[in-house]
C-alpha cells in the first residue's frame, strides 16, 4: 500500500517521461499477432484462433492454491466489466464500461495514461459494456456504445482518428473487440435488439477509412438474399456483437452473427440467411467465401456470436481442419473450414435441449419441434433459456490437454410468448413484451439442483470429460494455460476460480469486489507470471440475476464497481 | 495523464435548440448527427406550462390526451409534449419523451395530489440511468420500473429511486389538468437523460 500511495505523489506527468519514452513501445506487427510471444496477451482470445490460451506455466496445478494478490485497480465504472488485460511487453491495455480505455504499468499497476470518449447525451444503453482494445502497429482501437471506431497512441493515449461505423440513431452501437490483421482493423456491430442490419466492416488501420463493409443479411438478389421477405433484410438482426477469429493462411476471418430480427420467425418467413451463422470472409475484400447456418429460422433469441474457434481436431483418424462453437442454440457444433465452403462434421447437445427434433448428419440443418418454437400470439416453453446454453462468454481450447473448456448455463428454460411489433428506428426491434423477457425463466428441480457448469470435451471422441457445478449461473469466460489450469469467474458469488485442466478439481478460489464476467488473460514480466481479470458485474449476468429472483424464493444481490485483479505466486523464500 | 475525447459529437447534443443542432451537424458533416426529425414541424425544447401532451406512438395532427386515457395500474404510458398554439410536438429531442401513471387520488397525500394531475404523475421517459426508455410497471410495489437494468423508481415520492443503478430520481413533471384534458404545469424537476459519460 505504501509503495502505491508514493506513485500517486509523483503524479502522473513523471510517469510519463521516466516510464514511457515515445520509442519505448513495441509496435505489433502481422507475424506478432499471428505466433504472439508466450509472455503477451496481444488480443482479445489471446490467439488469432480464438483458443483463450497461453502456454505460460509458472502458475501451474501444483502451485496455484498459493496465487496472491499482485495489485487491483478500481476503473471507476458500475455495469459489465467483460474486457481482457490485454499486454504488450509489460504494459497493460484495459476497457471498462463509459467507453474508457485504461493503459497501466502491468507489473506495478501504475496508471498511464486513461481515455474516455464522450458519448452523445440522447444515447440509450441498453449494453453498456465493453470487451476490449485490438493493438496493431502504435496504436490501440476501440469501439464505442455510439458507434464509433477510435485509434488512439498507444504510448501517449491521444488519438490518431475516430471514425464513425454506423448511425447509432438507428441502434447501433459497437461492445466487440476489433480484430486486427493485414493493415485493417475490423469492426462489427450491436444492436439486433434494435432491428438494425448486421456487418462486418474493416478500416484502414493508419487513416481509419473505410476498406469494405459486408452485410451479414443478404438483400433481394444476392445469393441468399431470398431467404428473407420483401424488405425485412434491412432489419433484420444478424448483428456481430463479438470479435471474430482469423486464419493467416488462407486470409479468411470467420465471424459469429446474432439471431434475426424481430425475434418472432413467423414475421420473416425463410431461413433468414446469414443470421444465426458463421460466416468466412476474405481479409482483402470482405467477399463472403463461405457460411454455415447453426439454426435456421430461430425464434428463441440463440445468437451465436461468440468467436468461431480455429481447432485442428480428429475425427475417425483423421486430422479436420476445423471450426468449433459451442452454441447458444445448446449444441457443440464442429464444422471443417474449406478453402471456399464451410462443412458440417458433427453436433451434439451440450445442455438441456429439447427443440431440435433432429440435426441432418449431411448438412447439420436441425428440425424443430412446432411446440418449442415461439410464435406471434403463441406461448411456448423451450429449453435452454433464451440466454441459451452459453451467451458470448468464450469457450478455451488447450493443444496441451486436447481439451475444449465451455462455459455453459445448464437445465434453465424459458417462456415466451410472441406479439406483434412495428419498426421504428432506435427502439426496440422485439416482438416480446419487457415484462415477459424480464420474468422469462423457468426453472424445475433440475434448473434448482444447478445452472452453471464448466465442461471439458475431448472433440475426437465427443465424450464430456470432467464438468464441474455451479448452484446457480456462470457468466465467466474462461482461460487456459500450459499450467494445466482453467480460470474463470462468473457465479452470482463474486468469486474467480481456478480449475486442474484435465481432472476438473477445483484448486483455487477468491472473492473480488463485484461478480467476474471479465475475460481473463496470463502474461510475464521479469520471469514472473501474471493472470488477470476484471470484476464488475453487470449486464445480462445481471438481467439473468433479475430473471432468477422473479422465480426463486431468495433475492441475490451482487454488488457492482469495476476492478482490475492482478494475481501472482509469492516470492519465494 | 487523461485525454478528453468526444471532440465532435457531444457539441451539437448539448445545445437546447434544434436549429443550432442541425447547422452544426451540416457544417461538420458527421454521419448520424442531426437528422430528418428536425426538418419540419417538430421542435426539441423542452417541455413548459401550457403545453398538452400525445401519445407517443400518434401520427399526424396531435390530439390532447385526457385524464380518462390514462388508467390506474396500467404500465407508464408514453408521450410528447406538444404546444397547443401551433400543433408542434416537441419529440426532436428523444430526452422529451413523457410517461404518465396513474394512482387513485383518494389514496393520495394533499402533497402528492398537488404535483398530479387527479392522480396523475408525468415523468422523464428517459431513464437517468444509461439512457433507456423507462416502459414498465412493477405492479406489486407500484413502482416506474427501467427493464434495461432494473431501475425503479417511486412515482408517489416525486421519482425518488426505489430500486437499482440509477444514480438519481426520474425527473417529474408536474400537471395541472384543464375540462378533463391533461396539462403540463411546469419544467422538469431536473434534467432528462442518462448519466453523462465523462465522469
Ligand atoms: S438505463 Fe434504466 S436502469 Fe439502466
Amino acid at each position: 500500500m505504501k509503495k502505491s500511495s508514493k506513485h500517486l505523489a509523483f503524479g502522473a506527468s513523471m510517469l510519463a517521461l521516466s516510464i514511457l519514452p515515445a520509442t519505448a513501445y513495441d509496435s505489433v506487427t502481422d507475424a506478432r499477432l499471428a505466433s504472439p510471444e508466450p509472455q503477451n496477451w496481444l488480443q482479445f482470445r489471446g490467439n488469432y484462433a480464438g483458443w483463450g490460451y497461453s502456454p505460460l506455466a509458472r502458475i501451474n496445478a501444483k502451485n496455484v492454491s498459493k496465487l496472491s494478490v499482485a495489485w487491483v485497480y478500481s476503473t471507476g465504472q458500475l455495469e459489465g466489466h467483460q474486457s481482457p488485460p490485454i499486454v504488450n511487453n509489460g504494459l497493460m491495455f484495459v476497457t471498462s464500461p463509459g467507453n474508457q480505455v485504461i493503459a497501466l504499468d502491468a507489473k506495478t499497476g501504475a496508471e498511464l495514461w486513461r481515455y474516455q470518449h464522450q458519448v452523445p447525451e440522447e444515447l440509450m444503453q441498453l449494453h453498456p459494456t465493453n470487451r476490449g482494445v485490438a493493438l496493431y502497429g502504435d496504436k490501440v482501437y476501440f469501439g464505442t456504445t455510439d458507434a464509433k471506431l477510435i485509434a488512439l497512441d498507444a504510448a501517449t493515449g491521444k488519438e490518431a482518428w475516430q471514425v464513425p461505423v454506423a448511425d447509432w440513431k438507428s441502434g447501433y452501437y459497437i461492445t466487440l473487440a476489433p480484430l486486427a490483421a493485414e493493415g485493417k482493423i475490423l469492426v462489427g456491430s450491436s444492436g439486433g435488439e434494435l432491428g438494425v442490419r448486421g456487418f462486418v466492416a474493416a478500416f484502414d488501420a493508419s487513416t481509419g477509412k473505410e476498406a469494405w463493409r459486408t452485410f451479414t443479411i443478404p438483400a433481394p438478389g444476392e445469393p441468399g438474399g431470398d431467404s428473407w421477405p420483401a424488405d425485412s433484410y434491412q432489419r433484420g438482426g444478424g448483428s456481430t456483437w463479438v470479435s471474430g477469429s482469423y486464419d493467416p493462411k488462407t486470409r479468411t476471418t470467420y465471424w459469429g452473427t446474432g439471431n434475426a430480427a424481430p425475434w418472432m420467425p413467423d414475421t420473416r418467413p425463410g431461413d433468414n440467411l446469414y443470421a444465426n451463422s458463421v460466416i468466412a470472409l476474405d481479409i482483402e475484400t470482405g467477399k463472403l467465401k463461405g457460411f454455415h447456418q447453426y439454426h435456421q429460422a430461430d425464434a428463441w433469441d440463440w445468437d451465436e456470436v461468440s468467436t468461431p474457434m480455429l481447432i485442428d481436431y480428429q475425427r475417425e483418424g483423421k486430422t479436420i481442419s476445423g471450426l468449433v462453437h459451442a452454441g447458444r442454440d445448446g449444441y457443440l457444433w464442429l464444422l471443417e473450414r474449406k478453402p471456399e465452403s464451410i462443412g458440417y462434421v458433427a453436433s451434439w447437445p451440450f445442455v438441456r435441449q429439447d427443440v431440435f427434433t433432429s440435426v441432418d448428419p449431411k448438412s447439420g440443418r436441425p428440425t424443430y419441434d412446432p411446440s418449442k418454437t415461439p410464435g406471434t400470439g403463441k406461448t411456448v416453453h423451450f429449453c435452454p433459456s433464451l440466454w441459451g446454453g452459453k451467451d458470448w462468454v468464450p469457450e478455451a481450447y488447450n493443444p496441451q490437454t486436447k481439451l475444449l473448456y465451455v462455459p455453459a448455463n445448464n437445465n434453465l428454460c424459458s417462456e415466451l410468448t410472441g406479439e406483434k411489433v412495428s419498426y421504428k428506428a432506435g427502439k426496440l426491434y422485439i416482438g416480446v413484451a419487457l415484462s415477459n423477457i424480464l420474468t422469462n425463466v423457468r426453472m424445475d428441480d433440475k434448473a434448482l439442483d444447478h445452472v452453471g457448469e464448466v465442461q471439458a470435451w475431448d472433440l475426437s471422441t465427443g465424450k464430456q470429460v470432467w464438468t464441474h457445478k455451479y448452484k446457480e449461473m456462470n457468466w465467466g469466460p474462461l482461460l487456459t494455460t500450459g499450467g494445466d489450469l482453467v480460470f474463470g469467474g462468473g457465479t452470482n458469488d463474486r468469486k474467480f476460480h481456478a480449475f486442474n485442466a484435465k481432472t476438473g478439481d477445483m484448486l483455487w478460489d477468491f472473492p473480488t469486489n463485484s461478480g467476474v464476467t471479465g475475460v481473463p488473460s496470463t502474461f510475464e514480466i521479469d520471469g514472473e507470471q501474471y493472470v488477470a481479470v476484471q470484476s464488475g458485474w453487470g449486464v445480462d449476468a445481471q438481467r439473468m440475476q433479475g430473471a432468477f429472483d422473479a422465480v426463486l424464493p431468495h433475492k441475490t444481490v451482487v454488488p457492482q464497481g469495476g476492478a482490475i485483479w492482478v494475481f501472482k505466486l509469492p516470492k519465494q523464500g | 495523464m487523461r485525454t478528453p475525447g468526444g471532440r465532435s459529437s457531444g457539441e451539437c447534443l448539448t445545445r437546447r435548440t434544434a436549429l443550432h443542432c442541425l447547422a452544426l451537424s451540416m457544417a461538420t458533416g458527421m454521419f448520424g448527427e442531426g437528422g430528418p426529425a428536425f426538418a419540419t414541424g417538430v421542435d426539441s425544447a423542452r417541455p413548459r406550462e401550457g403545453d398538452r401532451l400525445v401519445a407517443e406512438d400518434s401520427e399526424g395532427k396531435p390530439k390532447a390526451l385526457q385524464l380518462l386515457d390514462i388508467k390506474i395500474g396500467d404500465k407508464p404510458f408514453g408521450a410528447f409534449p406538444f404546444n397547443p398554439a401551433d400543433g408542434i410536438k416537441r419529440e426532436g429531442s428523444r430526452l422529451n419523451r413523457i410517461i404518465l401513471v396513474r394512482f387513485d387520488s383518494s389514496e393520495l397525500t394533499p402533497d402528492q395530489l398537488a404535483r398530479s394531475a387527479d392522480g396523475v404523475f408525468a415523468f422523464s421517459g428517459v431513464c437517468p440511468h444509461r439512457g433507456c426508455d423507462v416502459t414498465e410497471w412493477n405492479d406489486k410495489d407500484r413502482m416506474i420500473l427501467c427493464y434495461c437494468h432494473l431501475s425503479q423508481f417511486d412515482p408517489r415520492n416525486q421519482g425518488a429511486v426505489f430500486a437499482g443503478p440509477a444514480p438519481r430520481p426520474l425527473p417529474i413533471l408536474p400537471l395541472k389538468s384543464e375540462q378533463s384534458e391533461i396539462v403540463i404545469a411546469g419544467e422538469f424537476s431536473s434534467e432528462p437523460g442518462g448519466a453523462k459519460a465523462i465522469d
